[in-house]
Parts: structure tokens; C-alpha cells; sequence
């Protein structure tokens, strides 16, 4: 099997990958991480506050999403968002979004859903006491939590949303059900054109590998670096 | 300037606050002691509306705590607040907790908000240690450093929730220290302590609480020597035979 095997057909497609693939891919990640996260902290406001009704729509939110597969949430947004469109402005026909926005927002309301999760508990590692003293020195309600809840919370969870993190870039293949060329949806598509399956998925498998080994590398480190003082 | 009157709050069905009534006035430093469980804190909380309560008033330089219509947080920035657990901001250095609130509440300049600082920490004596975070300090210099930051707001009035019941014993007196010296100034004080030994040097009155009631108010040298009530007559003798 491995006699005819030919590793130039990485090379030739490296361009290809890299750019058009791989691109794709960080992009997604990043934006839908940093989306994620932003949206993933007001449903965990949400879910804490005592205003009635609220914690409960955000803990519905968050339970559907949870319960369901992410190749469900993908399919079903790309078919619903154009109709979502149509609806909110009252256009004629469904709006088309493309795919890289249609799977953007899909991965960022999804992983909204465990972000909030996370950060509910980063919330909650803060002693009572803390948000207690920001009152105590009269700020408002968004003050304490902007100044001095979050960005401990935010602190403690580092580790925890940056592992999300990896597991989101890893999840972001399943674009291929909607047809997106990314970094693995590229490299199938080669081994498809050349027959080189083996290499292609190979390569593949190594780079996933090596760039999720760095990221939680980079994550140890990081957490160090970051640690609050106590 | 502060006034508390038939102030009673419960948890669930468990009363911990019953008719609480007492006044203090400006300049007046008021200890306020108790066993364990008393609701000696709680009483302090309802007073900046940390802890709300179900029935009775409390007034605050003529500011209703309990209405509705009151703007809680402009309320609390005017009165200083120092906690058992000190509660400085872990993640922010020591001159920066000094300023936060200086600047995000008070509008102040962040250059005028620093000098505001660095001036009272070296009160504190602490000035050393100005750009250290919280983790860095002994107990007793975070317990300075929250007094400090609390003092930075120009407080009308200071709380003092239990100060120094979770410092080590060699810590106390630097922390009382400070006290007294805010005391002889002139701040108005409101202090929940076990130390016996401040009260009478500087409280103008002590009120003694058991189960969420006031049971006995009275001037220092009365509550220390006669209490009237059996409940501080009891009290007393428990913590003052060593």
C-alpha cells in the first residue's frame, strides 16, 4: 500500500490547501470564538440574573443547543438562515447569505451555548464578597461586572474556553456537509481529483494534530503567564 | 446622620433582623457587638443596601435606603464599606484598587485619582507598595489597603463589618491602629467587632445584638460598666474574663 505512494501531490497542493483550505478554517475559528465568547457572556449574565423570565430563555437556549448534534445545527441554519433573512426584512425572496456566513453564525451561536456554560462557572468562582465590595464603592451593576467580575472570571477560565477553542477548530471540518471548502474539505478534495487518498488524509491528520498539540502548548503557557497574584 | 428604625428582615420564614432601632449620629463612633449570629453584619449590610430588608426604615444623611426610588449605587459610593475578608480586587495592583472606583464612579481624572491614593495609602503607611497586587501583602496591609480604598470615595461614613476577625492575632493592632486614628478625626463609624479593648477606647456608644434583636444601646462606659440586660451581662463576662 504504501509502495506507490507519492508525496509530491502535498507539495503541489500546498498552495491550495494553506490559502484557499486553511484559511477558511483559522478564520472561522477565530471569528467564531470571539463571537462565541461575546454572546456565550451575556447569556451567562443572563442565566445569573434574577430578573424573572430572562435566566430561563437563556437556559432554554443553551439546553436545545446543547442537546443536539452540531451537523444538525449546521444543516439547519444554512437552509433556515435565508428564510431568518427574509423574514426580518421583509424581502420577497429567502436571502441568500453564502456559506462562510451562513457557517459563521452557526458555529458562533453554537458555541455560544458551552462559552456560556464556561463562563457561568468562571462567574460563579468569584466570591460573593467581590461583587459585595464593587457595590459597596457605588458602581453600577455593569461597572462591577466589567471591571472587576469578568475579567477575573475571564482569568480563571482562560484554560477551559481556550481547549473550547480547539475542539471548535477541529469541529469546524464538519463545514463539508454544506459543501465549504476548508482546510479538510480541501484536502479531500485533492485526493479525490488525484486518487491519493492515504497522503492526503494523512497530511491531514498531522497537521490537525500538530497545530491542536501547539494551541494547548500554547495554552499552559499562557495560563502561567496570566495567573492572578493571590 | 444615620438613623435605622424598626428595621426587621427574614430569611424564608427565618427572622434574623426584629425591630431594630438605632441612631448615629455625625462624628459618633458606634460599636456594635454580639454572639455569633446575632445579625450584627446583616444589620450593617441593610444599612448601604447590600442586604435588602422586608420591613422598618433606614435613612442615610435623609436618604430613604429602602425606597425603591433611590439610587442605590450614588447611595453606597458615599459610604465606605471595610469587609472581614478585605475583598481588594485580586486582579488589579494596589493603587489601581485605590483609584477604580475613584475614577469610574466619581468621574475623578485618573492623575488626581492616583495622588488621591498614593496620599492615603502613605496614611495607612503603605505606600511601598503601591504598584503590588493584593496576593503580595499580609493580612493585616490588605485590611489597610481596603480602608484606604474605601476612604479614597470621601465617605460620609465609614462600616466596618467585623475588620479584623480573620487576621492573625500579631495583625490587629495595625489595623485598629488606623481605626482609632480615623475615629479621633472625626469620621462617622459604624464598627461590628469583637474587640472590646477599641470599643471602649474610642466608641462613643455600644450596641449589644442577640437573635436579630437590639437589646441593649448605651453610652461605652454604661455598657462596660453595668449592663443592664442579663443577655450582655453574659456576653461579657464570656469574652472579657481573659
Amino acid at each position: 500500500m504504501f509502495s506507490n505512494i507519492d508525496w509530491n501531490v502535498i507539495i503541489r497542493s500546498l498552495p491550495y490547501l494553506f490559502f484557499d483550505g486553511m484559511r477558511f478554517t483559522i478564520m472561522l475559528t477565530l471569528m467564531a470564538t470571539a463571537g462565541g465568547i461575546v454572546i456565550g457572556t451575556l447569556l451567562a449574565l443572563a442565566r445569573l440574573s434574577n430578573i424573572p423570565g430572562l435566566s430561563h430563555v437563556a437556559g432554554a437556549y443553551v439546553n436545545l443547543i446543547r442537546s443536539m448534534p452540531l451537523v444538525l445545527v449546521i444543516f439547519w441554519f444554512f437552509f433556515l438562515v435565508p428564510y431568518i433573512g427574509q423574514w426580518l426584512t421583509g424581502a420577497e425572496r429567502p436571502i441568500q447569505v453564502g456559506a462562510f456566513l451562513s457557517a459563521l453564525v452557526t458555529f458562533t451561536l453554537f458555541e455560544a451555548a458551552y462559552f456560556c456554560e464556561i463562563m457561568r462557572a468562571g462567574i460563579q468562582s468569584i466570591p460573593r464578597g467581590q461583587v459585595q465590595a464593587a457595590q459597596a464603592l457605588g458602581m453600577p451593576y455593569w461597572t462591577a461586572m466589567a471591571e472587576i467580575i469578568l475579567p477575573q472570571a475571564f482569568r480563571n477560565m482562560v484554560p477551559v474556553l481556550l481547549t473550547q477553542t480547539i475542539i471548535l477548530f477541529q469541529d469546524t471540518s464538519l463545514v463539508y456537509v454544506i459543501s465549504v471548502t476548508d482546510f479538510l474539505g480541501a484536502a479531500s478534495k485533492v485526493a479525490q481529483r488525484d486518487g491519493r487518498l492515504v497522503e492526503m488524509y494523512l497530511f491531514a491528520a498531522i497537521v490537525y494534530f500538530l497545530i491542536s498539540l501547539a494551541a494547548s502548548y500554547g495554552v499552559r503557557r499562557l495560563q502561567h503567564r496570566i495567573a492572578i497574584i493571590r | 446622620m444615620i438613623t435605622i428604625s424598626n428595621v426587621s428582615k427574614w430569611y424564608g420564614k427565618v427572622q434574623v433582623l426584629d425591630k431594630c432601632t438605632a441612631e448615629v449620629a455625625k462624628g459618633e463612633v458606634v460599636v456594635v457587638c454580639g454572639p455569633s449570629g446575632s445579625g450584627k453584619s446583616t444589620l450593617i449590610k441593610c444599612v448601604n443596601g447590600l442586604e435588602p430588608f422586608e420591613e422598618g426604615t433606614i435613612t442615610v444623611d435623609g436618604i430613604s435606603v429602602g425606597d425603591p426610588k433611590t439610587k442605590l449605587p450614588k447611595l453606597r459610593a458615599r459610604i465606605g464599606m471595610v469587609f472581614q475578608h478585605f475583598e481588594l480586587f485580586p486582579h488589579l495592583s494596589i493603587i489601581r484598587n485605590l483609584s477604580l472606583a475613584q475614577i469610574k464612579v466619581l468621574g475623578r481624572d485618573p492623575k488626581t485619582a492616583t495622588e488621591k491614593g498614593m496620599k492615603l495609602l502613605e496614611r495607612v503607611g503603605l505606600s511601598a507598595h503601591a504598584d503590588k497586587y493584593p496576593g503580595q501583602l499580609s493580612g493585616g496591609q490588605q485590611q489597610r489597603v481596603a480602608i484606604a480604598r474605601a476612604l479614597a470615595m470621601d465617605p460620609i461614613a465609614m462600616l466596618f463589618d467585623e475588620p479584623t476577625s480573620a487576621l492573625d492575632p500579631e495583625m490587629i493592632n495595625e489595623v485598629l491602629d488606623v481605626m482609632v486614628a480615623l475615629a479621633k478625626d472625626g469620621m462617622t463609624m459604624i464598627v461590628v467587632t469583637h474587640e472590646m479593648g477599641f470599643a471602649r477606647k474610642v466608641a462613643n456608644r455600644v450596641v449589644f445584638m442577640d437573635k436579630g434583636e437590639i437589646v441593649e444601646d448605651a453610652a461605652t462606659a454604661d455598657f462596660f460598666g453595668k449592663p443592664r440586660s442579663e443577655r450582655a451581662q453574659m456576653f461579657l463576662s464570656k469574652i472579657l474574663q481573659h
